[in-house]
């Protein structure tokens, strides 16, 4: 399917802590700002794929939207591991035959709709029952636990973290639409409190309102389209053995994480390697994953994660790998990484407010649970 | 927003576990095909699907793989303990648990200590394996 599905229409609302919509308003308007941004109508729309976790079904966004039939709608499971999934699912249906333009979106009221950690009930079952009863009970005490386990099986730093941190901010500081824009030094990033240590506020992504929404349709068909086309160049989905979601200590080896078993499948989808990706936009709930997914996609070798962010490499400004250009989900918006696609799409389409020379872009999705990665190029 | 401590809702796989920490013993599940251990507790061998399997002691001897120190904000029921660690132990017989560190500071916890399980008993009926420095 390398190169059968095009995204052609990129759309998104404002993001803020509190935006003051309902999230199915903000699908509709993320949908129609991506169907408008193609130059097509929800006439035109016959497939949708959503995340699990969304809360608007594809029923009600069709008869919202005026969307006359749907012939094709299905989603992708675990949260921020779903977005490049959703995206790949889409571009197989295309490359199928089972529908000509498909949207995907992603709207969540994260930031003003309290925090799913803090909601729990007092009797905890299911994979909770192993965790929580102990405190650890939130994303970033699970992500902390694996990095901690980074830091002592190949010596990563805090100051390389911060190196991912403070990049990204550079990135935002240029973003009108990202949320956190001041500078932020170095000093800045340890003067941050801790949150679960190792990991400080600043490894943290932020608690947004927002949606985004990608139209995709067949190479032929966007040819003739309004924006210049983006291909689906290809994907993967993994999960690694003895998978848990998020707490994922119990298998043999933790940090061989599910993107380094996506890695494999995705370079063999798309028929490339990590030295022909010019930009890259990885998932970063929290920053210990951009150094460990950048590892699991090959980018580097184990342990060296830590020190290619240390090195500036990651920076627009030179660097020779640039990483969550608008700032990704630690400055500009954490909607799920749906707005690190969308980056990507504008890298590639030459519309970026930090734009780079490239041809070519990967994508990742959550690592650390059940997680998906794409490749886009130009055509 | 409760404030009581979460609490194990045991299910079909993890009841025999529960049950044995309630009576202060810590067990491992155990591949009655393959001898392979595992946990958590699930139905079938993720090395040769075997559904047969039993129960057997664990050593309760372990030592830290990871661990993570807990600050706020954090759920009502931790609160007064923050900041508290969360630990990752591997025990002796090769699988990795999840619980805290107790009578340990913060400062002193590192990769690879040697420690050994203890019980909390959090209500009665319920009671979590804890490990302390061995």
């Amino acid at each position: 399917m390398r190169d059968v599905a095009a995204i052609v229409g990129i759309g998104h609302t404002e993001f803020s802590k509190n935006i003051g919509r309902p999230e199915r308003t903000l699908a509709i308007e993320a949908i129609t700002a991506a169907l408008d941004d193609a130059g097509l109508t929800p006439a035109d729309v016959d497939g949708t794929v959503k995340f699990t976790l969304e809360n608007t079904m594809e029923v009600e966004i069709a008869r919202n939207l005026g969307i006359p039939n749907l012939r094709y709608f299905g989603d992708v499971a675990y949260g921020g591991g779903a977005g490049c999934g959703a995206i790949g699912h889409a571009a197989m249906a295309i490359a199928a035959g089972m529908a000509d333009c498909i949207v995907v979106w992603r709207a969540r009221n994260r930031g003003s709709g309290g925090r799913p950690w803090a909601a729990k009930g007092n009797q905890v079952g299911g994979e909770m029952q192993w965790y929580l009863p102990f405190g650890l009970s939130r994303p970033v005490d699970q992500i902390a636990m694996l990095a901690r386990r980074h830091m002592i099986e190949y010596g990563s730093t805090p100051e390389q973290l911060a190196a991912v941190a403070t990049t990204f901010r550079a990135h935002a500081q240029n973003n009108p639409d990202a949320m956190m824009r001041a500078p932020m030094t170095v000093e800045d990033y340890f003067a941050s409190r801790f949150v679960s240590e190792p990991l400080r506020l600043f490894d943290c992504c932020l608690e947004s309102d927002g949606a985004l929404a990608i139209v995709l349709t067949s190479a032929e068909r966007a040819r003739d389209l309004r924006k210049p086309p983006v291909l689906v160049r290809g994907f993967a989905q993994a999960t690694g053995p003895d998978h848990t979601v998020m707490a994922n200590y119990f298998t043999a080896d933790p940090l061989e994480s599910p993107g380094h078993y996506a890695a494999r499948d995705l370079w063999r989808n798309a028929g490339m390697s990590p030295d022909e990706i010019d930009v890259v936009q990885v998932y970063d709930a929290f920053s210990p994953l951009v150094p460990i997914s950048l590892e699991a996609y090959g980018f580097c070798k184990p342990g060296e994660g830590g020190p290619l962010a240390a090195s500036g490499a990651l920076r627009v400004d030179g660097g020779s790998l640039p990483c969550n250009t608008s700032g990704g989900s630690l400055s500009e918006a954490y909607v799920h990484g749906m707005n690190l696609i969308v980056e990507g799409v504008r890298q590639l389409r030459g519309t970026s407010v930090n734009q780079v020379d490239a041809q070519t872009c990967m994508v990742t999705s959550g690592n650390g649970v059940p997680t998906s990665a794409l490749v886009l190029r130009k055509p | 927003m409760s404030t009581a401590r979460p609490i194990p809702d045991a299910d079909d796989a993890s009841a025999p576990f529960w049950q044995a920490a309630a009576r202060h013993e810590l067990v491992v599940q155990r591949c009655a095909a393959c001898n392979a251990y595992r946990h958590p507790p699930r139905p079938a061998c993720p090395s040769c699907a075997s559904l047969e399997h039993r129960w057997v002691a664990a050593s309760g001897r372990a030592r830290i793989w990871s661990w993570i120190v807990a600050h706020p904000p954090v759920l009502p029921a931790f609160s007064q303990h923050a900041p508290y660690n969360v630990v990752v132990v591997e025990l002796e017989e090769g699988v990795r648990m999840i619980g805290n560190l107790i009578d340990v500071a913060t400062a002193e916890i590192h990769e690879s200590m040697d420690v050994v399980v203890t019980f909390e008993d959090v209500e009665p009926g319920v009671s979590l394996p804890q490990w302390r420095r061995a």
